[in-house]
């Protein structure tokens, strides 16, 4: 381990980003101005001849940009938006008892877990659960929107949010897990049964499809419309 | 089946363009340990690894035991008034299946079984596959698609849903958990450690390539201009 490696490690992160990292040999220019196209797989910058091709080193179809990446991306956000509307508003969990049965939504979960003891864990499912996904619905847009304008403003944060959905978006599945697990453990017929509800289907597919909409959008489009003579904080 | 039309390779295989915003840049030489980042937009760009086969070898083959143990052995199990019940990973999901929510089971059961599975599964093939003298091109094809494999493994995720669902359910039942769940508990610090140990580049660097003629005329070009910066 290297005096630097240890260095890094102890290191905030502006102390990190001020160290310079890679080498810009050449004035600061993107690949798809230079004719590069950087495979995605594998790293391995190449030409393209006529047409399109493929790597040479890992065999993945090549493209500057990611196909079609802005139609896509939008297309799964909408799909989420839509499907977030019943994730919110239909049970996701129905509870039996001898009293009769009581459909939770997601929300009213969060509020019944809610006690003196019980409040962490439900600031974790309303984080989870509620927040992330509309933080994260509503970020893709904001990129989105922000890149179909052209915009040249804030590209380091705007690629930082990126970041930042890529990697909190995973945890929006707890409350699925969770639904899941306690219907499979509360089957005490004829006293309690814990069944999952209708809404849960429509949450997972928010979930599912804003990851899948976070992995067709395409980063690099943030800092195309940038003017090549930016300069780079090196 | 037709021919694939492969591009022409960069002859200095150092020069890369970031992936989040494509900017041209040459990699620095890096200790172990050490990482290069975009100095525009700040993506860590690759973080060399000390010795990173061996390690991610024995780190795979401890997760490959811990995950065979974690989906044969009861995960949770619930007394109340009599009544016993325990469940596995698996049972979670077959649960779900029977209750009609047939979709969900089949999500639970990729993001919390199969893909574990193909992440850990893969990783030991790649491992195996680049250590030998003269690697495989099925070793790329793996490594291309292995990151896919990490991104939808949520262990980590069911594991925080798994303990929500204990204390929810901590009320009105006693309930115990398994052995499954330490083991589970393990496997998220194994696999987070073994895809650190990792170093995708070192794997790149070897492996047999798509078009094997651009392989050795970068190899060549290598060796002719030592020396030489290119523009």
């Amino acid at each position: 381990m290297g005096r630097r490696g240890g260095a890094k490690r102890r290191g905030t992160r502006r102390a990190r980003r001020r160290r310079r990292g890679a080498v810009v040999t050449t004035a600061p220019v993107a690949a798809i101005q230079r004719g590069w196209q950087s495979c995605e797989a594998c790293g391995l910058l190449s030409r393209p001849g006529a047409d399109a091709g493929a790597c040479p080193r890992c065999g993945e179809e090549l493209a500057f940009r990611k196909h079609r990446s802005i139609e896509r991306t939008w297309a799964f956000v909408i799909a989420a938006a839509v499907c977030y509307v019943p994730a919110n508003l239909l049970p996701v969990m129905v509870t039996t008892t001898a009293a009769g049965s009581a459909p939770d939504t997601i929300m009213e979960g969060v509020i019944l877990l809610w006690s003196p003891t019980g409040w962490p864990l439900s600031l974790i499912v309303l984080i989870a659960s509620i927040m992330i996904p509309s933080a994260k619905i509503l970020a893709l847009v904001y990129l989105l929107v922000t890149v179909q304008r052209g915009s040249v403003a804030n590209n380091a944060e705007r690629v930082r949010l990126f970041r930042t959905v890529e990697l909190i978006g995973r945890w929006s599945m707890v409350d699925v897990f969770v639904d899941t697990f306690t219907a499979a453990l509360v089957q005490l017929q004829p006293l309690m049964a814990v069944e999952p509800g209708p809404g849960l289907l429509f949450f997972a597919a928010v979930v599912v499809l804003t990851m899948l909409a976070v992995e067709s959008f395409d980063p690099r489009l943030i800092w195309d419309a940038a003017p090549s003579e930016e300069v780079v904080h090196a | 089946m037709p021919e694939p039309v492969f591009n022409s390779p960069t002859t200095d295989l150092r020069v890369v363009a970031c992936p989040h915003c494509d900017l041209l840049q040459r990699l620095p030489a890096l200790a172990a340990g050490e990482a290069a980042r975009c100095p525009r937009c700040d993506k860590e760009l690759w973080r060399r690894r000390e010795d990173p086969l061996e390690r991610t070898l024995a780190l795979a083959i401890a997760a490959a035991i811990l995950y065979v143990v974690a989906n044969t052995v009861p995960m949770l199990g619930l007394s109340a008034v009599g009544h016993h019940a325990s469940t596995t990973l698996f049972g979670g999901a077959r649960h779900l299946w029977d209750d009609g929510q047939e979709i969900v089971a089949v999500l639970v059961l990729f993001t919390a079984v199969v893909a574990p599975a193909l992440q850990i599964g893969s990783m030991l093939a790649i491992v195996v596959g680049a250590r030998r003298p003269c690697p495989p091109s099925w070793v790329g094809t793996l490594l291309r698609h292995h990151p896919r494999t990490a991104t939808w493994s949520m262990i980590e995720v069911m594991i925080l849903g798994v303990l929500v669902a204990l204390i929810k359910i901590a009320d009105y039942a006693s309930v115990n958990a398994g052995l499954a769940l330490f083991a589970l508990g393990a496997l998220v610090v194994l696999l987070a450690a073994m895809q650190s140990a990792f170093d995708p580049r070192e794997v790149w660097a070897r492996v047999e390539w798509a078009d094997a003629a651009a392989r050795s005329a970068v190899e060549r070009a290598a060796r002719d201009a030592a020396a030489e910066v290119p523009s």
